[in-house]
């Protein structure tokens, strides 16, 4: 074999996958299909709560298109990093639509399910042994993070992945995965450089970002012993040397060091060239392999339930003194709250996001001391339980509107309220905990797999 | 004199991670980023006045064959947490574009 060819089907699935493009890709005779289905980058809510950023009919659909394209190919078809954090209760989320496809299709699928999540008791031995080690920055870490977080995934590298495949599966559902890793599983399988197979998967994961110009389309990428081609496949779309090494900066803090469980890809020595008019050779890329295997963790717990009211202000002295204003606020409302609703200080917390002063920017924020003419104030409240944050929320309302100011005698309506009623209930709200990485005895022993078999064949296919 | 925002394709923050930001600046011709770089007007050093942080925080990245600069903080607040009010870290750039470039 002197090349591995593939296509990356989206930048997640249930964003939408553009089927024309993925069906032209087949000309182009793929290996393998693939595709990311999840991300930190929506928050810390689906990690959390164990729902998805991406509705189920979404997803159902693109899964639906990437299956027949693969079938029609006779090619395996990988997604990692399902319903969106990739947690079990996720990996389940995306087994039952496979089930429904198949059964729609009528259809046998051969269904590597590798999970992610995380056992607490496991992560307590490790972090006794102290195979938990901080990236920086972390938040604080202890036993008591693992006990807090609803759920904790380990992100697999292509170890996994490659078992997978050599089992035979026809899918592979990955719970948290490396986006790279899923396209550099066979092409490292198949004994191709690492450094280049690990930066065609950096390129390809994003879709169609990697173009010079955004557009609907697939990324089609070959690996040989001494290139990696990038190719976009769609109306329009064209790669240039300038759009690939761009890429490489989005959402990484490091253009140059992209770290995996079992090395880093050093992209100093890339080299970029224009192979043809739309597609770009990429040579040079290194993949140092590292001392020991490390998975990177991730980790979301309850912050609490949360309570807010939406309003304005337009009133000119109360601007200029808005700090004032507020810290007096502040003050009635944390006393209020002792008195009235018997809750400490450190049962809640209490935060006022000023927009058109720094609600965007906070702390970051250079033009603080600009006065505007009119501010709107997100007030929120986070306690242990609803009924706390709507009520804490709820005797807010009185002091924003009446609170008084120096300048004028009598009283006022300070505050201009968006809703009635004025408070909205958000539910439970999450927070990232951990910014570690785990040190496993094995690189197998983070990861289960499973493989199922999945519908039943309706018609022979040969 | 020429602010950044004059010679710049595209300037730009994101999340890399729930924990760092990154700021991207990005040129469309080799001559801007040569004029951008030879000017040596992004340092760290602005950049930490700039956004009040402690210079030994701030990474900045040079990269010619992308025709970009990046600069790279931890995040003042964990994204999502209570407080943070940019989920995706996307409004964070705006004060770089007034930097100005001699």
């Amino acid at each position: 074999m002197d090349e591995i060819r593939y296509v990356a089907a989206s930048g997640a699935i249930g964003a939408g996958v553009h089927e024309p493009s993925l069906m032209q890709a087949l000309e182009l005779k793929p290996h393998f299909i693939a595709s990311d289905a999840g991300t930190t980058d929506a928050g810390p809510f689906a990690l959390g709560s164990g729902k998805t950023a991406f509705s189920r009919e979404a997803v159902l659909r693109d899964t639906d298109i990437v299956l027949r394209a693969a079938r029609k190919a006779s090619i395996p078809v990988l997604i990692g990093s399902v319903g969106t954090a990739g947690a079990d209760a996720h990996v389940d989320w995306m087994l039952d639509i496979v089930r429904e496809i198949a059964a729609d299709r009528g259809i046998s699928l051969r269904v590597a399910v590798i999970r992610s999540e995380q056992d607490k008791g496991y992560l307590h031995e490790l972090n006794a042994e102290g195979r938990i080690l901080a990236l920086d920055p972390a938040p604080p870490f202890d036993d008591a993070t693992i006990d807090r977080s609803s759920h904790i995934v380990g992100m697999m590298g292509v170890e996994p992945l490659q078992a997978a495949l050599e089992a035979g599966a026809d899918l592979v559902i990955a719970g948290r995965c490396s986006d790279p890793a899923l396209y550099a599983a066979l092409p490292i399988l198949r004994g191709f450089p690492p450094g280049l197979a690990w930066h065609a998967g950096k390129v390809a994961e994003c879709g169609t970002l990697a173009c010079e110009t955004m557009g609907k389309g697939v990324i089609f990428a070959t690996v040989r012993q001494d290139e990696a081609v990038i190719r976009p496949v769609g109306d329009g779309l064209r790669c240039t040397p300038q759009s690939i090494a761009a890429h490489s900066l989005y959402e990484n803090a490091d253009p140059y060091l992209h770290k995996e469980c079992s090395g880093a890809l050093d992209l100093t020595h890339s080299c970029y060239e224009q192979a043809d008019e739309i597609s770009v050779r990429i040579t040079g890329s290194e993949f140092p392999a590292a001392d020991r295997y490390t998975v990177k963790l991730e980790g979301a717990e309850l912050a609490g339930y949360q309570s807010l009211i939406i309003g304005g202000v337009r009133d000119p002295y109360i601007i200029m003194q808005l700090d004032e204003w507020l810290s007096q606020i502040t003050a009635y409302i944390k006393k209020g709250v002792t008195e009235l609703l018997k809750a400490k200080p450190d049962e809640y917390t209490l935060v006022f996001h000023v927009y058109g002063r720094d609600a965007v920017m906070g702390v970051l924020e250079p033009r603080r001391s600009e006065l505007p003419h009119e501010v709107g104030i997100v007030v929120e409240a986070t306690a242990a339980t609803q009924a706390l944050a709507t009520a804490i929320i709820q005797y807010c309302r009185q002091p924003l509107l009446h609170a008084p100011i120096p300048q004028w005698k009598g009283a006022i309506t300070g505050f201009a309220c968006l809703h009635n009623p004025a408070e909205i209930e958000r539910g439970p709200v999450w927070r990232f905990n951990l910014n570690h990485v785990a040190v496993p005895h094995s690189s197998s022993e983070m990861f289960r797999m499973e493989m199922l078999t999945v519908g039943e064949a309706l018609e022979c296919v040969s | 004199m020429r602010q950044l925002k004059d010679i710049a394709s595209l300037i730009r923050s994101k999340n890399a991670g729930p924990f760092v930001l990154t700021f991207d600046i990005m040129f469309s011709s080799d001559e801007d980023y040569e004029i951008v770089a030879r000017s040596g007007a992004l340092s760290r050093e602005m950049f930490a006045a700039l956004y009040k942080q402690p210079v030994e925080k701030v990474r900045l990245f040079a990269c010619p064959n992308a025709r970009a600069f990046k600069f790279s903080i931890p995040r003042p607040l964990t994204q999502g947490d209570l407080g943070d009010g940019d989920m995706h870290g996307g409004q964070q750039s705006s004060p770089l574009m007034y930097v100005e470039i001699p």
